[in-house]
């Protein structure tokens, strides 16, 4: 049972809420409460926007016990626009040929099925492309 | 702090070891590493390992092995630094007796990876990683490493992909004479080249194969081991340097900060050049992690690291031998056990004792062993005595 951490982490996981140093203006994420640029205290909360690029990726033949409702999927390091880079699945990528510098955004999707914790399904984010004009 | 010797090792094949338990198999090792030394008696026993918690229901390895192993009463805790977690044991076990603490040190490596089987085998693996934030995303140690290979591809456009194969080829031609190896059959590199992929553009031969495994190091004073009866070998460089939890942390992620920092460190300490070596152990749990290592390490500049695998530079006959018993890939990768073995397998090369894989007159060795994507890198520099 893990209910005390998913309900901590809701706010990372459904909006992407990490910090803003008040010393340095850093933007933060996931949330550490010290800043890793200049090391002084942050604890002041800040939502990204949730758009970023596509830093690397690879694709996943095998995939960790709970996560095989979406295998094989696509593991990607996000550039979000504030500076920060993320983990995150890509989603959403129909015949969509992914690569390094790609425009992505974040949605909320189902990530595991936790059979430890009665079968409870975990939401959290992931990103899919932007639709170019 | 005094001089530092290895004065015993020990170790059993890594492999699939059903019918044997924690017990049994670090009881081997630790048997073998007494014998080797001539029965000198540990004051202290520092175990390195990852995953006996979680996939063995087991910690306190320290009261457990030396209860088991008729050692009562010593010191003895468990180190854990991730996959590099016996070389930061051994690390401990030669500051134990540099700064005087104790005469006699025993460092252990051991993990029983088979005792979870099935789906829940990969489970402990993914302890090293960021759990929140990578685990729980779906992130894996290898898809970890398809990652980092993939941006190396596109940060370097004209790294050939083959050449990332010279460390699964060159780990399996090794391992053929390693009666401990996991694998002890050469691959061809067409064989190599049409492997399926497993995590883009990671195929299954660049990626090291989980197993059982224990491993022993006796360290003591040049003195104590003054009437062992085969050569001894000097720990002349120890060092431990960290980076961030997480890949995705880091501004550079390509640059192995810590892999660097420990080896300039510990060579810095011995005080020789990485150049100077005769064999390099390093930690290709990845074939991309070998590119990355001896970039870091100064043998390549950046972004060209792939080169060093074109040719036969790195092989038994190159200038700058890597994995001589296999690495690894084809040794195969007891985890937290790791490092014990890249160890030994560095001090049977300098006793000369490598058999058919003996690099000639062998003096210097580098061994490296990383926890994560290089989160926690463990570098020591051995030597041979002379005389
Ligand atoms: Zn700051």
């Amino acid at each position: 049972m893990e209910v005390p951490r998913h309900w901590r982490l809701k706010k990372q996981r459904y909006a992407l809420v990490g910090e803003v140093c008040p010393h340095c203006s850093s933007k933060i994420f996931p949330p550490r409460d010290v800043c890793p640029y200049c090391g002084g205290e942050a604890k002041t909360q800040f939502s990204f926007s949730g758009r970023g690029q596509v830093y690397s990726f690879t694709q996943m033949t095998n995939v960790p016990t709970g996560y095989e409702q979406s295998a094989p999927y696509t593991m990607a390091l996000v550039q979000l626009e504030e500076g920060p880079v993320v983990t995150a699945q890509l989603t959403d990528l129909g015949e969509q040929h992914v690569e390094i510098g790609m425009p992505v955004e974040m949605v909320t999707r189902k990530i595991r099925t936790d059979m430890d914790d009665r079968g409870i399904i975990i939401y959290g984010y992931k990103f899919r492309p932007v639709m170019q004009a | 702090m005094r001089e530092v010797v290895i004065a015993g090792i020990g170790q059993i094949p890594v492999g699939e070891h059903w019918d044997l338990s924690l017990r049994n198999i670090s009881a081997r090792a630790v048997q073998a590493a007494k014998k080797d030394s001539g029965w000198l008696i540990p004051e202290a026993v520092y175990i390195g390992n990852l995953i006996a918690s979680m996939a063995s229901h087991q910690a306190n390895l320290g009261a457990m092995v030396t209860d088991n192993t008729f050692m009562e009463g010593v010191e003895s805790y468990t180190v854990e630094a991730g996959e590099a977690s016996s070389a930061a044991a051994f690390r401990l076990a030669y500051l134990a007796v540099a700064s005087g603490w104790v005469d006699i040190a025993m460092a252990l490596g051991m993990e029983k990876y088979t005792d979870l089987a099935g789906d829940s085998m990969d489970e402990p693996t993914k302890l090293v990683m960021d759990y929140d934030y990578e685990s729980y995303i779906g992130q894996t140690l290898t898809s970890q490493a398809g990652l980092l290979m993939q941006r190396y591809l596109y940060e370097n456009p004209k790294a050939e992909r083959m050449a990332f194969g010279a460390f699964p080829l060159i780990g399996h031609n090794n391992a053929v004479n390693n009666p401990n190896a996991l694998f002890r059959k050469a691959i061809r590199p067409e064989v190599y080249a049409k492997a399926g992929m497993i995590s883009s553009p990671m195929n299954m031969f660049d990626i090291a194969p989980y197993g059982d495994g224990a491993a022993a190091l006796i360290l003591t004073t040049p003195e104590i081991a003054s009437k062992v009866d085969h050569p001894l070998v000097r720990v002349i460089g120890s060092d431990v340097a960290i980076d961030t939890l997480a890949l995705h942390d880091r501004p550079d992620p390509l640059a192995f900060r810590a892999a660097g920092v420990s080896l300039e460190n510990a060579c810095s300490q011995a005080g020789i050049l990485p150049s100077d070596v005769d064999l390099f152990e390093l930690h290709d749990a990845f074939s991309v992690y070998g590119v990355l290592s001896l970039e870091a390490a100064g043998f390549a500049p950046r972004g060209e690291g792939w080169k060093l695998g074109m040719g036969d530079k790195l092989t038994l006959k190159g200038d700058l031998p890597i994995n001589t018993m296999g690495g690894l890939k084809a040794r195969g990768y007891p985890l937290g056990a790791t490092g014990a073995y890249q160890l030994v397998e560095a001090v049977l090369q300098l006793r000369g004792e490598a058999g058919e894989n003996q690099i000639p007159d062998a003096r210097l060795a580098l061994v490296q062993s990383l926890g994560g994507p290089a989160s926690t890198a463990v570098t020591h520099v051995l030597e041979r005595m002379p005389g």
